[in-house]
């Protein structure tokens, strides 16, 4: 490692070395907040392709990566993306027309999962689901999981409390860890070497980051370590974790990123509208995501005065009185 | 003073909810409820999030739980891990009452949120569990919003996303779940309990315009109708509070 350039690269750079076609990665942030969607636009731009996704419930994201194509294989929790997608419209298509294969889990189990990983054990427990058909219904069957050694045997198991009737419980379910190739998080504050500062919710970002092998952090702003450090307590997420650092001012956009900018709904409403025709979805790909070389392409189509109208207020964080109807 | 029925929706969950309750809030008409409830009600209520907001300062209504709306002004922030375990934590467990809103919802008060048709070929896919499942697993009382129309109200669910009383009596138990489960269905029409001993939902009361028998026409399962009453209306307070503090800008009602 080059100590004085720390991990930084540019997007195209980190997504071409660590987002490899069939690679089984997770994205952070949770329906219209923090998704890192600089980075995703990215990997759609370089056309991945058979993508293995775990989420729970990052909404425009994961959709968008639906809509590309670059998903084959998806674990979730929830498609949804707030008022302008109650359900996601690619994802729903998607499942609808079979296009690709997905099991569903709850947001409880996926951040347990995450947080397995993150530790290193092999599956953790809850009381979530047990009579539910989150249980029975398995997305992947037997036959591929054993075939392939990237998934565990079983979706989920139910076992009897092996401590008897300890914590109330007489039976317990056992949900598998996740250990993801690579995770992308889009974070306010890193250093050069990936120590992130989160601020405001960090849903299950942390855990997800812990849990994967390679972290590409996306970041609006890189600050000096000695910044950081200052206040270590703030940080949620050691460099030791990362791989890439990329600088990318409103990284998270369309998506909310607390204290720096709100969602945009004009975005949002009008990806919807797109979402729904496969016609006008087409055009819009090729020219909001295939048309611009990158994020500050995207950024200049959308014009700065939608992005001064989302701009987040000091006091809130968020673009106090947007009209988002 | 005239209302609508989202306004009459509202302010119905809304008085379910008791002061000193945590109240778990979904997005659109629960956070309204909440919010509501919290303004008139049950000023000692707090909403909290799955996404990890706890006691939000919710000065604009969030237009989904991880809007950044939830992180202005709360007692604490943190992530999905830690708000499902203070739904489970034995302190404040059952200080919790859950609103979840639904595409289908069985006699028991089991929730479909997944899939119309074969799970692997659905006709038509919705969003999933998300935190629904987990809510519905862990909490003591839970709200129901639904819109009362027959196929919502089907005698089997196409897919059982969030478990109410499973099969009935003792099922929850058998299957390994904490006690408790859904307290009421809050529809367009009218609102329904769940019985103490069969745990079968029955109308507790009718909007003011609606009869019982509407009620009836509108689902697929039969419900006990003998304990209905009529539905007392918004009051002019009530109204006010709702209109001039909750959601100003109509983003919701």
């Amino acid at each position: 490692m080059n100590v004085s350039q720390g991990k930084v690269m540019t997007l195209e750079q980190a997504i071409a070395t660590y987002v490899t076609d069939g690679c089984h990665i997770s994205i952070g942030g949770f329906t219209v907040n923090r998704n890192p969607m600089a980075a995703v636009y990215e990997i759609m731009r370089q056309r991945k392709k058979n993508l293995h996704c775990y989420a729970h419930s990052n909404g425009t994201g994961v959709d968008e990566l639906i809509g590309g194509g670059c998903i084959s294989r998806l674990e979730i929790a929830y498609g949804g993306n707030g008022k302008a997608a109650p359900t996601c419209i690619r994802f729903k298509s998607a499942i609808q027309r079979g296009e690709i294969l997905f099991e569903d889990y709850s947001n409880y189990h996926m951040s347990l999962r995450f947080h397995a990983g993150a530790m290193g054990v092999p599956f953790i427990n809850t009381l979530s689901g047990l009579g539910t058909d989150i249980l029975e219904k398995w997305g992947f069957s037997r036959e591929l999981r054993a075939m392939d050694p990237k998934l565990p045997d079983k979706k989920i198991e139910i076992i009897d409390n092996p401590f008897g009737n300890w914590g109330g419980a007489t039976k317990v379910v056992l949900v598998p860890a996740i250990n993801p190739d690579v995770t992308i998080i889009h974070v306010q504050k890193a250093d050069k070497h990936g120590t992130c500062r989160i601020e405001g919710l960090n849903f299950a970002d942390i855990d997800q980051a812990k849990a994967s092998k390679h972290v590409i952090v996306t970041c609006e702003e890189i600050v000096d370590s000695e910044e950081l450090r200052e206040k270590p307590e703030y940080n949620q997420i050691p460099f030791i974790h990362v791989s890439a650092v990329v600088h990318v001012p409103y990284g998270a956009y369309p998506s909310a990123c607390f204290n720096c900018y709100d969602y945009d709904p004009i975005y949002l409403k009008q990806l919807s509208t797109f979402a729904k025709d496969d016609k006008l979805y087409k055009e819009y790909l090729e020219t909001f995501v295939y048309g611009v070389k990158d994020h500050p392409g995207l950024l200049t189509l959308v014009g700065k005065e939608q992005l001064k109208m989302i701009s987040a207020d000091k006091r809130t964080g968020y673009a106090t009185g947007l009209d988002r109807r | 003073m005239d209302y609508t029925l989202k306004e009459m929706m509202t302010i119905m969950a809304a008085r379910e909810i008791r002061d000193g309750d945590i109240v778990f809030c979904g997005t659109g008409i629960s956070m309204v409820a909440a919010m509501a409830a919290k303004q008139i009600n049950a000023p000692d209520s707090i909403i909290f999030f799955e996404t990890g907001a706890i006691d939000s300062k919710l000065e604009e209504i969030p237009m989904a739980v991880a809007d950044s709306r939830v992180m202005f002004g709360a007692a604490s922030n943190s992530g999905l891990l830690e708000a499902f375990a203070t739904m489970q934590n034995p302190n404040t467990g059952d200080r919790i009452i859950g609103i979840l809103g639904s595409a289908q919802v069985d006699k028991y008060g089991n929730l479909n949120s997944t899939c119309i048709g074969d799970y692997f070929q659905p006709k038509i896919r919705f969003s999933g569990s998300g935190g629904a499942c987990d809510v519905a697993s862990f909490v003591s009382r839970c709200l129901i919003f639904m819109q009362h129309e027959k196929r919502k109200f089907p005698v089997k669910l196409d897919y059982l996303t969030s478990p109410g009383y499973l099969d009935g009596p003792g099922a929850r138990e058998r299957a390994g779940l904490k006690p408790g489960g859904p307290t009421a269905v809050i529809t367009n029409l009218g609102v329904m309990y769940f019985d103490d001993v069969t745990k079968e939902m029955y109308l507790a009361s009718y909007y003011p315009g609606v009869t019982p028998q509407d009620i009836l026409d509108n689902m697929e399962f039969a419900v006990d109708i003998s304990r209905a009453i009529e539905a007392e209306p918004p009051s002019d307070r009530e109204l006010k509070i709702l209109r001039e503090r909750v959601d100003p800008h109509k983003l919701i009602l």
